[in-house]
């Protein structure tokens, strides 16, 4: 759990900081951190932007903040949160701390490459890392629910670059 | 114990017939030298048509194989029924280096009687002769039996004809899709549905046995492990504890399990769960992703998945407590799901080769990796029972189908699905 601890820490250094109010867009095919595997394969790293909202899931009775989107998406291969996302997952867990009866099932994704059962330890690894997020900012134990789909359930279709962000990801369903 | 596993009888929602993902293998890439044979039509002695065509079954079997050549019906000059009948003379001018031949009966009690021989044309000597009462439904195994037989004492290898694949189909738009769990012979006929569900069906693994299937379901709403009676139907909950329950793969008694847990920690690491006494003991402990496990045939030893390093590579761990696990791969920045050999040295693996997912073989003595197919999105390698080929899952004009590849890479197969996606093949052990 020690690459976990780190995480976490590099988190709340970035909450006393001060993170921006919304998510940040980090352009497509921008720096991000090199992979050891997926470095030397071609396969690009573009990061994804803002969470889209899922039709119907926040702000709907028993569902999340109002106007707050409910998906996170990773870096190929990685579990730790990005920074832009440290807004958007600070006002689900107030908003879970605040209202203790409401409960949501955290669910973890991958994009298709890799074999599957990986993919699943991946997503999983993903999903306890937006619950302990969301446990620091108050959010009960027992409101939160992990499921780990691996590559499973992809939210678009597709074997490419654009397909791929939008599936690395991590989906916070209310009511659930 | 008993109590706590969640019994149920499984009524197949889909009756036998609608299966739809009907495969068909195909040839791709043989071997040259390739071994010419003639499956001469077996003589029938009753009334009526033939209940199964036996020499069409070893026929296409062996060609299937890509690595014989059965010679045309349409070129024999004769069409022999008994070793003594053969002339070996006729043969070597039709360049044949074997000849089977054969005859099937019904016997009195409503059974019938295979009755074959395989002749070497060069030495004129009969190297086969069996007889074999057979029940009128497993006419088309006892065809597959002869295939069998006849790999092994021209290749010195028993083939694995007679054997099922088990994998998993799915249909329907990316928000809506069907799962299901299918069972087939290993040459595309006979296949059932053993379970099917609108949420994702995992990982299917044979108890060593072949009466069995372990997978991933997620008909729950969680992911647990289930184990499924081929002729039953019964389904047994074995593991469904908090996080993920994943990669059930059988030890060689069939007594125990290895499994991927997450606990409530969500640090996956894998386990050994008694079967009998649902007791689960830690085997791996590590901060990173430990998941995949393949037991070796002697049973002493568990090969899996780790990216402790970084990225994920292939370990070995001893089942004694207190054995560190090794690093069994190094070449190529991502190596996972290993399968291990029946000779317990090699392993089939997934591989990221040159920007591509590829299955490749690690000779685990030498340490080598070579890599076999030449997909884009290869994965699932199931090696066969017999260790000759490896069956896994590709990806052809987008869509999800199975091939084969032998495990010298120099055939290749083919399988076409004619419903939707097909993934995660997995090769019965040989079935008696």
């Amino acid at each position: 759990m020690r690459s976990f601890s780190v995480l976490l820490m590099v988190f709340c250094t970035l909450l006393l900081a001060g993170c921006p109010k919304k998510p940040t867009t980090v352009p497509e095919g921008s720096d991000t951190t090199a992979q050891d595997g997926a470095a030397g394969s071609g396969q690009g790293e573009g990061a994804v932007g803002e969470g889209r909202q899922l039709p119907g899931a926040s702000g709907s009775p028993g569902g999340g903040p109002a106007g707050v989107a409910n998906v996170i998406y990773f870096d190929f291969d990685r579990s730790d949160i990005r920074p832009e996302y440290a807004s958007l997952i600070s006002q689900h867990g107030k908003h879970l701390a605040a209202a203790g009866g409401v409960k949501i099932r955290v669910e973890g994704h991958t994009d298709e490459r890799g074999s599957r059962e990986y993919n699943i330890a991946l997503a999983e690894r993903r999903a306890q890392a937006v619950r302990r997020a969301l446990m620091l900012q108050g959010a009960g134990d027992g409101q939160l629910t992990t499921v780990s789909y691996g590559e499973e359930r992809p939210a678009v279709p597709g074997s490419d670059e654009s397909a791929y962000d939008k599936n690395r990801r991590v989906e916070l369903v209310y009511g659930r | 114990m008993i109590r706590r596993f969640a019994v149920m009888l499984i009524a197949l929602s889909m009756p036998a017939g609608q299966a739809a993902a009907q495969l068909t293998v195909q040839i791709e890439r043989g071997m040259a030298e390739s071994v010419p044979i003639a499956i001469v039509p077996f003589a029938w002695d009753a009334a009526g048509e033939m209940p199964v065509d036996v020499a069409a079954t070893v026929h296409a079997d062996l060609e299937r194989s890509g690595r014989f050549r059965p010679l045309p019906k349409s070129q024999m000059i004769e069409q022999p029924h008994a070793a003594s009948e053969v002339d070996a003379a006729d043969w070597r001018m039709l360049k044949v280096d074997y000849v089977l031949v054969g005859r099937l009966s019904r016997l009195p009690d409503g059974r019938y009687e295979i009755r074959y021989e395989l002749v070497s044309v060069a030495s004129g000597q009969r190297l086969l002769g069996t007889v074999m009462p057979v029940d009128g439904n497993a006419l088309k195994r006892a065809s597959h039996k002869i295939s069998d037989a006849v790999y092994e004492k021209i290749l010195g290898v028993r083939g694995a004809f007679a054997t099922r694949i088990a994998y998993v189909a799915v249909d329907g738009p990316t928000t809506r899709r069907g799962y299901r769990l299918i069972v087939t012979d290993a040459d595309g006929a006979n296949e059932y549905v053993v379970f099917s569900s609108p949420e994702p069906i995992m990982s299917p693994a044979w108890s060593p046995d072949g009466r069995s299937l372990a997978y991933v379901s997620f008909h729950s709403g969680l992911a647990a492990i289930y184990v499924q009676k081929l002729s039953t139907g019964e389904q047994v909950r074995v593991s469904a504890k908090s996080g993920i329950n994943g990669a059930p793969s059988y030890s060689p008694d069939g007594k125990q399990m290895a499994l991927a847990l997450s606990r409530k920690d969500g640090n996956v690491d894998i386990y050994i769960l008694t079967l009998a006494t649902q007791e689960v003991r830690r085997l791996t402990e590590d901060a990173a992703i430990d998941t995949e496990p393949a037991w070796t045939p002697d049973g002493r030893m568990i090969y899996f998945t780790s990216d402790r390093a970084g990225a994920p590579q292939i370990y070995s761990v001893g089942l004694a407590a207190g054995d560190r696990p090794r690093r069994v791969t190094f070449e190529g920045g991502y190596n996972a799901r290993p399968r291990v050999s029946p000779d317990g040295r090699q392993l089939a693996v997934v591989t990221l080769d040159r920007g591509a997912y590829r299955i490749a073989a690690v000779d685990v003595e030498r340490g080598g990796l070579r890599v076999l197919s030449d997909g884009q999105l290869d994965e699932s390698p199931s090696i066969a029972p017999n260790g000759a080929d490896i069956i896994y899952a590709t990806r052809e004009r987008g869509k999800d189908i199975l091939a084969i590849v032998s495990s010298d890479g120099r055939i290749q197969q083919r399988i076409a699905a004619s419903g939707g996606e097909v993934r995660e093949p997995a090769w019965s052990p040989y079935l008696n």
